[in-house]
């Protein structure tokens, strides 16, 4: 079959919650209105069983395939998976991504105006965890009218919302595939997020958070915590295959501290590219959700977390990826199996570390696409 | 896959696959492409899954809607709570795993019922094979050469089963084959000289 793009999309706007029918979080705080940017691809079917919900990881949006003009040249950030003749197949499903709650690409989050001051909510946005992103949707799949999900499906921090999805609601999920990701943050992850806010904390340009005020940003915070984070997405294989101990634009070592290195420069780029598109105090809300993130406290063990799940499962893991690793997603399985759900594990193989998932691999395209075709024909 | 893909071993599958009873719970280690398990579900409406270790085995199993978890047999069943299953298939699979006596015991904590598929490296083709030529045996079921064989652990129907013996496991059942065929008057008179294959329905010991 020819495979191809969705084409020119749109993003859409949902809100909801309006005072005085707040949405109450997990913290036990409450928040409203609550507006959720969504996209939407292809057309829910007559029996309305086709819809196939993404989530998104921590830098992510609800732009998941396509691009919003002619002259956009940027696709969405799945774009390889969506589409008519790809793994969610826009002919056959109905595709939802939104941005979750908490988040700056047109949710509600720290950056939106507080409608009781005026002013951008910055650190008084109520902290959001994965459950808290995760009604936002249930909220938005109401407003769809999507009373039942084929499938849930995301990679790392959308591989959380995967899991939370499955647990909460069992009855509107039929198959679930949470890729590259964990029922807990270990504390090595959690170290990460922590080393990643404190260089935003450190910014002079932070000002408590306040930074709008003064027409700042804390640019070289949020590049650091970039720079960092996106090593851990990457895997000592792939970091030598790329870059090796190559360097740049130079014959020799400069014996000073411009930039010698590959790896160096592409860093610094990536930071410099993340200050663009991503809002520093959202950093701080997101990772915040995702080292809060426990099943196992929550629900005692894991395996008291799954009892009640309906859904068929897939699991993947990716081989190299050392920041989620298999033993995390094998967790998931045991859990399973004791409740004796039905499950399907396999660990991809591939070079590229964490960031496997957003990247083109013959196994994850052929097993996603076999598992929702076969979920959907029976 | 540790056997090539023949007539007979699809005879063998038959034949497990008939032991089976409908709507049971089933665990099917090294599964391979799944086409047991395909069978199983159905003919005989089975829950259950399989344990492979090969990714593109398991993408064949994901074609076929077959669940599938992939694992090292050899790190154990440690996942699986007592008495998980009905029955656990391990078909011709045993001479390729690194203990195969604790396999089997695991096999029967986590299941009631055993079906095994062995391989016979007593059978007179393989003897003679040793005996005249000097040389390790390779047939076509056992096609490879003696130092890439992953077929550590080659028995014969009269050591399995000793093994049993030893680690208190009934042999409810034995069902020898020769070739593609099941086994006739001789096969049965003396399987460990005439079967290439056999099956055997196993259990602990009360």
């Amino acid at each position: 079959m020819n495979e191809k793009s969705v084409g020119i999309v749109e993003t859409k706007y949902f809100t909801f919650a309006e005072p005085p029918n707040e949405m109450l979080l997990e913290s036990g705080e409450k928040l409203g209105p609550v507006t959720l940017a969504y996209e939407t691809y292809g057309k829910i079917n007559s029996s309305a069983d086709n819809a196939v919900l993404i989530t998104h990881a921590l830098s992510g949006d609800a732009h998941v395939a396509g691009c919003h003009s002619k002259n956009d040249r940027k696709t969405g950030w799945w774009d390889f998976m969506v589409g008519p003749g790809r793994p969610f197949d826009t002919d056959k499903y109905f595709v939802i991504c939104s941005n979750v709650i908490g988040g700056c690409k047109g949710s509600t989050g720290p950056t939106s105006v507080n409608p009781q001051t005026g002013k951008p909510y910055n650190l008084n946005f109520p902290v959001v965890t994965i459950g808290d992103m995760v009604k936002a949707q249930k909220e938005l799949m109401g407003h769809l009218s999507v009373k039942k999900l084929l499938t849930v499906v995301g990679g790392s921090m959308g591989g959380m919302q995967v899991l939370e999805w499955a647990i909460k609601y069992p009855d509107m999920v039929a198959t679930a595939m949470p890729i590259a990701t964990t029922s807990r943050l270990n504390a090595q992850g959690i170290a990460f997020d922590e080393v990643g806010r404190q260089a935003i904390y450190a910014d002079s340009n932070w000002k408590g958070g306040d930074y709008s005020d003064y027409k700042l940003i804390p640019a070289q915070g949020l590049s650091v915590a970039r720079m960092l984070a996106h090593i851990t997405y990457l895997s000592e294989e792939s970091m030598h295959e790329k870059f090796g101990r190559r360097l740049r634009e130079k014959e020799r070592y400069g014996y000073d501290f411009t930039t010698d290195f590959e790896v160096e420069s592409y860093l610094r780029y990536q930071g410099e590219s993340f200050i663009k598109r991503f809002d520093a105090n959202t950093y701080l809300y997101i990772t915040k959700a995702m080292d809060y993130f426990d099943l196992t406290r929550d629900f005692g063990t894991l395996e008291n977390a799954f009892k009640g799940v309906s859904a068929k499962f897939m699991v993947l893991s990716f081989s190299s990826d050392w920041l989620f690793p298999t033993a995390h997603s094998k967790e998931i399985v045991r859990a399973l199996t004791v409740n004796r759900k039905k499950v399907t594990f396999c660990e991809i193989p591939s070079p590229y570390g964490h960031d496997a998932f957003l990247l083109r691999n013959e196994y994850m395209e052929k097993m996603v696409t076999d598992f929702l075709t076969y979920a959907y024909d029976k | 896959m540790p056997y090539r893909t023949l007539k007979q071993i699809r005879l063998d599958l038959q034949l497990i696959a008939d032991l089976i009873k409908d709507n049971s719970r089933v665990l099917d280690l090294g599964c391979g492409t799944g086409d047991l398990l395909l069978k199983l579900v159905n003919e005989k409406n089975i829950r259950g899954h399989g344990v492979e270790i090969d990714v593109k085995n398991i993408l064949s199993c994901v074609e076929k809607g077959v669940p599938v978890i992939q694992a090292d047999m050899d790190a154990g069943l440690g996942d699986y709570p007592d008495s998980s299953f009905d029955y656990v298939i391990l078909s011709q699979t045993l001479q390729a795993v690194k203990k195969p006596h604790i396999i089997l015991k695991e096999m029967l904590r986590v299941g009631q019922t055993g079906i095994v598929s062995l391989l016979n490296f007593g059978y007179w083709k393989v003897r003679s094979q040793l005996f005249l030529s000097g040389k390790m045996p390779r047939t076509k079921t056992l096609p490879y050469e003696w130092y890439n064989t992953p077929n550590i652990h080659l028995t014969t129907i009269k050591d399995f089963k000793d093994l049993c013996n030893k680690q208190n496991i009934t042999i409810k059942r034995q069902i020898n084959l020769s070739q593609s065929r099941k086994g006739g008057f001789l096969v049965n008179l003396r399987p460990n000289f005439f079967a290439n294959l056999a099956i055997f329905i196993i259990e602990n010991k009360h």
